[in-house]
């Protein structure tokens, strides 16, 4: 579990190894506190709906899943995607409702963020390789959890990272979207190293 | 150029969907290990982005503009569903090697943007070239950086030997990282360098974007 957890983060980085959620990555990385917020939704919807998706998988759309319903035949897996879909975007919404009603601090600070996120491939991405690799339901709990820590993690670093080198003096063709794709080629590999870790 | 295949043209480099908006990224790099995969998930793209542009168009005066991104992604993730069902039919390997990018397209930037910025706006003919045109501008990115990794990784294109390798008596060592993803990341860095180095008014001047949210 603990693997699965690291390997989420770091080795199998949805940002890094897998490009997913890159528009956004690299739209609201330009400073640190805009990408702080948007890191954090991104762990709370991860969290949330990879199980959410799990569990709909498991028991309604997998091949012979709809077993218990008397429906033996029943092969619904095509539906996947926008099932899929359709949880995330009535994920954001209902969180966003709660917030507003119980967080309100909270809500101001993720607010604009979250409607974007329904259309983050990250989000999508970690529920269809959730599907892919028959992940359980616990599985996919720590999954959730751990892809959404490292793309947050990855987009700290990444504004973080951006602050800094905006002042620098680089090729003008180079600035702004160039240099973030060099920068995050750089920690894509710094995270790679990760890969050959063994746990226990 | 005429004004009526405007649509069409402009997106392939004046307002290339990658390199201007920096959208659909997630899923250029991400297939761009080989030729093959990056020929298919172009053509998957445009056929994607072309329909939905247009249908999307079709139906524009008719769509409520509150629930107007719940119809949006239903009208796109169907028209993924049908592209996935073909390739998991005729091109089995190659659905297993695109993996769930496929499924992704339906969170692909470029066509809910397009959707959102340009068929709710326009007439259907015009949507349908709007949507070739920026299917277009994304595949031939996604082709020559898919083009470039396979050839310094492996030394072939589309499969076919270019390079002799070292193991085959020729004389190329592969190189491995061309392999990994860093290297996607640093081709694209260099093309969007060399598309603003020719196109001085793409580029960006640091200190005025600051607060300015790019597209999601």
């Amino acid at each position: 579990m603990s693997e699965l957890l690291l390997r989420a983060i770091f080795s199998e980085n949805l940002a890094l190894a897998y490009f997913l959620g890159m528009c956004t990555f690299l739209a609201v990385s330009r400073n640190f506190e805009t990408a702080l917020g948007l890191g954090l939704a991104v762990i709370a919807v991860e969290t949330i709906t990879v199980p959410i998706n799990n569990l709909l998988f498991t028991w309604v759309l997998a091949d012979g899943a709809l077993a218990w319903t008397g429906l033996e035949d029943v092969d619904l897996s095509f539906l996947t995607l926008i099932a899929s879909i359709g949880v995330i975007a009535a994920t954001v919404q209902i969180l966003e409702m709660v917030l507003d009603r119980f967080f309100p601090a909270l809500y101001r600070a993720l607010g604009i963020f979250l409607p974007l996120i329904t259309v983050n491939c990250a989000i999508l991405g970690a529920s269809l390789f959730m599907v892919e690799r028959h992940y359980d339901f616990s599985e996919s709990v720590v999954y959730g959890f751990g892809s959404g820590l490292g793309w947050a993690l990855a987009i700290w670093a990444l504004a973080a990272l951006r602050e800094r080198v905006d002042e620098s003096l680089v090729p003008k063709g180079l600035r702004g979207l160039g240099l973030a794709f060099i920068l995050t080629g750089l920690m894509s590999m710094g995270f790679a190293i990760f890969s050959d870790l063994q746990i226990g | 150029m005429s004004q009526q295949n405007q649509p069409l043209i402009e997106p392939i480099v004046a307002a290339n969907p990658v390199t201007l908006h920096v959208l659909g990224i997630c899923s250029a790099l991400a297939v761009t290990t080989s030729m093959s995969t990056a020929l298919v998930m172009s053509a998957a793209l445009i056929f994607v982005l072309t329909f939905s542009n247009a249908i999307i168009s079709l139906i524009r005066h008719h769509i409520p503009k509150s629930i107007r991104l719940i119809v949006q992604i239903t009208i796109i993730a169907s028209l993924v569903i049908v592209v996935d069902q073909i390739l998991q039919a005729y091109l089995f390997d190659m659905s297993k090697r695109l993996s769930v990018f496929v499924g992704l397209i339906v969170t692909n930037c470029i066509v809910l943007g397009r959707a959102e910025a340009f068929a709710m706006k326009n007439k259907p003919g015009s949507s349908l070239l709007d949507g070739i045109g920026n299917g277009l501008g994304y595949a031939w990115i996604l082709l020559l950086i898919g083009g470039v990794r396979e050839l310094f990784s492996a030394g072939t294109l589309m499969g076919f030997s270019i390079l002799p390798l070292l193991e085959d008596g020729g004389w190329f060592t592969p190189l491995q990282v061309m392999a990994l993803p860093p290297s996607a990341f640093f081709l694209l860095a260099m093309l969007v360098w060399a598309v603003r180095s020719l196109r001085p008014e793409q580029q960006e001047n640091v200190s005025t974007i600051e607060n300015e949210e790019g597209a999601p």
